[in-house]
């Protein structure tokens, strides 16, 4: 119960309390890029939430049997690079094997998907749990693909949401100096307040797990507390 | 393209600072725009450590521009970046450790800037690193403008402090929203939008130029 509420804070707190986009501003070029259409928008968050988690299962992997154990703390950020590129190598040949019209409305969105900081950021995260803590504290694969899921969703989430509203800022008489990416600026701007409303609730949800673990364990078993 | 042809170093030089200002025109590198912009020290740090990863690569790759093949050249770009960006990380973190701890996660993603992926692509890989130094300076420059300016407009406005002195009267309000992220967004889509006035009135009292070509912004569409 303690690991599941842990798990569902970290990727709650990826998605919605610290959005990847909206509170640490990584991914902001596709997210000002390609969100023009929605079915675009939704396969471009797919993509990185697919590619997020190979690359935190793999970037997990070599911190935590390689990276860690022999010191080489300093090799981090070119090991990352060279497992976000491998990754992104791997889903390029799925997706040309799978789903060629998807690959084709890509273009050349998919092998830059390498250098989106979304990915790498989730890396780092993960190396900052296992790198440079105690063996104790360290992360598990399980916390690291949480994070990466949980970031990957609310990657997905936010572009989704502002190109559902650029599609309906076409029909909108915009000043003319804001035409473009200026309005598209402001109107992440009201969505990143809106999604203030969710800071503090990671606490509040930590309360409550570890308050409610009775009452939810009750709850599983069919019995109303 | 030949080493010979494109633009002279002191065009590329000129060019990045306003003609072709990496944030403003180009739109690329929102990232640490947004993200590091919450006070004007760390927005200057930010710049620093930016110029200088930038000129290193741009240099590094214009010296081994005929060995890169086509496929590959986006990942030894960044490996090359990494390495310096690694460099950069470990000296911040030796000599100037609160502001490391500050920059976070935003130095290293350095790595994956795509100004500086974008100039290894359009200047380095094609010029000599006479072009590349100068085109490096040249954004570098350009790149510390955007953040100095909306870093200053942000902790004015949120903190009413300018590098942590106090400019504006104790009565102020604080708009605390300014150094929260919705305040990103909000001041360098105002900050656009005034840019883009700006220029639209000004083609407008010259002949008269098509008025939909100085609105076309061009963003960068997938990386960074």
């Amino acid at each position: 119960m303690e690991t599941l509420g842990s798990l569902l804070l970290i990727a709650l707190g990826a998605a919605l309390i610290h959005n990847f986009v909206l509170s640490y501003f990584v991914g902001i070029c596709p997210f000002i890029g390609v969100s023009r259409r929605v079915d675009l928008a939704f396969s471009m968050g797919c993509a990185v939430t697919f590619v997020v988690c190979v690359a935190a299962t793999l970037s997990w992997t070599l911190t935590t049997f390689l990276l860690k154990p022999f010191g080489l703390g300093i090799l981090t950020y070119i090991s990352y690079i060279v497992v976000i590129a491998a990754s992104v190598q791997f889903v390029e040949l799925y997706i040309r094997k799978a789903h060629p019209p998807l690959y084709k409305s890509f273009g050349v969105y998919l092998p830059l998907i390498t250098t989106n900081c979304a990915i790498l950021f989730t890396c780092l995260e993960i190396s900052k749990n296992t790198l440079l803590v105690s063996s104790a504290e360290a992360w598990g694969l399980h916390q690291a693909l949480a994070l990466a899921l949980g970031g990957g969703a609310g990657f997905t989430l936010a572009i989704v949401l502002m190109s559902g509203l650029r599609q309906e800022l076409e029909f909108c008489d915009v000043p003319k100096a804001f035409q473009g990416i200026p309005i598209v600026l402001i109107v992440a701007g009201v969505l990143a307040l809106a999604f203030m409303g969710f800071t503090g609730s990671d606490q509040g949800l930590a309360n409550a797990f570890r308050a409610g673990e009775v009452q939810v364990s009750a709850l599983a078993e069919g019995v109303t507390p | 393209m030949n080493s010979e042809s494109g633009p002279t170093p002191t065009e590329r030089f000129i060019n990045g600072i306003l003609p072709e200002n990496p944030v403003f025109r180009q739109l690329l590198g929102l990232c640490p725009v947004l993200a590091v912009t919450a006070s004007l020290a760390s927005a200057l740090t930010m710049s620093a450590a930016v110029l200088f990863v930038l000129l290193c690569a741009n240099v590094c790759i214009s010296l081994i521009r005929h060995l890169l093949r086509p496929h590959v050249r986006i990942v030894v770009f960044t490996l090359i970046i990494a390495g310096f960006v690694t460099l950069v990380d470990l000296l911040m973190g030796a000599f100037f450790y609160p502001m490391s701890k500050l920059l976070g996660p935003y130095l290293p993603l350095i790595i994956v800037n795509c100004i500086i992926i974008c100039r290894c692509e359009v200047c380095a890989s094609r010029q000599t690193p006479l072009h590349a130094a100068a085109d490096a300076i040249g954004q570098g420059l350009g790149f510390t403008l955007a953040l100095g300016a909306l870093g200053a407009v942000r902790e004015v406005l949120g903190a009413g402090s300018l590098l942590g002195h106090r400019v504006l009267p104790a009565a102020w309000p604080e708009q605390v929203v300014m150094i929260l992220p919705p305040g990103a967004f909000f001041a360098f889509g105002l900050l656009l939008a005034a840019l883009n006035a700006l220029r639209s009135a000004r083609t407008a009292r010259r002949l008269n130029p098509s008025p939909t070509e100085s609105l076309a912004w061009k963003p960068s569409e997938a990386s960074c």
